[in-house]
């Protein structure tokens, strides 16, 4: 499964941002700790903004932090932002679907979706956090010290 | 496998002890159960007692308990060579009374029972739960829970 870059900026905002949901943190700042384009990263807030799970603080030393509960919030809430998981309903018909060999594949494609589903679903932002936490030393090291400072917040 | 329904704000941690069952904790395990699942199953628990309950030192029944009554439960034992799996640690069923749930009850039986597949010599600990159970499921994760090297297969049967 790979997911749209917009889907992965949200996912990591989101991560940094409930690491330490007492703190505020510039879009500029987070765009920085994970090398991506801070336009880019700043559509993504307005769009967690408007669902709920982030807000934006004003005035001098403003940015924006987490909202909501991390052991609520699953990774499919967030991802379904941006993209679609399994069968979309609305998605126009592909060639071919409705013969025997299109009905027999999407069952196979089905069973996938549904198992991602199930996945992303149970996994928290607190259950994420808490692996991050979990990584073995050299992990985090690799990761230019992410795991510490999760290793803070999920522990 | 029992479902926990709904969870609210995290409460304080409740003081329990968690001990192997005992044939008078049966009634509160089933009722346990039917307030969690909604079905009352009183045989088939009666029956599960008596296999996990017993002395054998592979098989697991224990039950969370404060002021001489039982708030919550587990049941698993260490199983090998089925599936061609080496020796593990198997979580068959979990239930927490609603009244105390989110107070860390289901995560002391799940510590204490992985405690017991260890000391039996289990190096995974496994359970398996229906894919719309989000809610079970999500418990299992945040305990570190993944998923594990068996996929679960299976095909209507036509009469």
């Amino acid at each position: 499964m790979k997911l749209q870059v917009a889907t992965r900026l949200a996912l990591y905002a989101v991560l940094e941002l409930a690491a330490d949901p007492g703190k505020q943190f510039a879009a500029a700042e987070i765009a920085e700790r994970f090398s991506i384009s801070v336009n880019h990263l700043s559509k993504v807030l307005r769009t967690l903004g408007r669902a709920g799970y982030v807000e934006a603080v004003r005035g001098s030393g403003g940015g924006y932090r987490f909202r909501g509960n991390a052991k609520r919030v699953t990774l499919l809430d967030l991802i379904q932002l941006f993209e679609d998981v399994g069968p979309n309903e609305h998605a126009a018909e592909e060639p071919g679907e409705s013969s025997a060999e299109g009905r027999a594949l999407r069952r196979v494609l089905d069973e996938i979706d549904d198992i991602a589903r199930a996945t992303l679903s149970s996994i928290t932002l607190a259950t994420l956090l808490k692996l991050m936490a979990d990584l073995p030393r050299a992990a985090q090291e690799a990761l230019g010290g992410r795991g510490r400072r999760a290793s803070r917040a999920g522990g | 496998m029992s479902h926990r329904k709904t969870q609210t704000a995290v409460e304080a941690p409740l003081a329990v002890r968690i001990r192997s069952a005992r044939a008078g904790d049966l009634a509160a395990v089933i009722a346990i159960d039917a307030e969690n699942t909604g079905v009352a199953k009183a045989s088939y628990w009666k029956e599960r007692f008596e296999w996990y309950a017993g002395q054998k030192p592979d098989r697991f029944f224990l039950v969370a308990e404060r002021d001489q009554a039982i708030l919550g439960f587990i049941v698993g034992e260490v199983r090998a060579w089925e599936f061609g799996s080496p020796p593990s640690g198997w979580i068959f069923a979990i239930g927490v009374a609603e009244a105390d749930r989110v107070r860390g009850l289901g995560t002391m039986l799940f510590e204490e029972i992985c405690d017991e597949f260890r000391k039996a010599g289990a190096p995974y600990v496994r359970t398996m739960l229906a894919k719309d159970d989000h809610l079970l499921m999500s418990f299992f994760r945040s305990l570190g829970m993944m998923a594990g090297p068996f996929i679960q297969l299976e095909k209507r049967l036509e009469r």
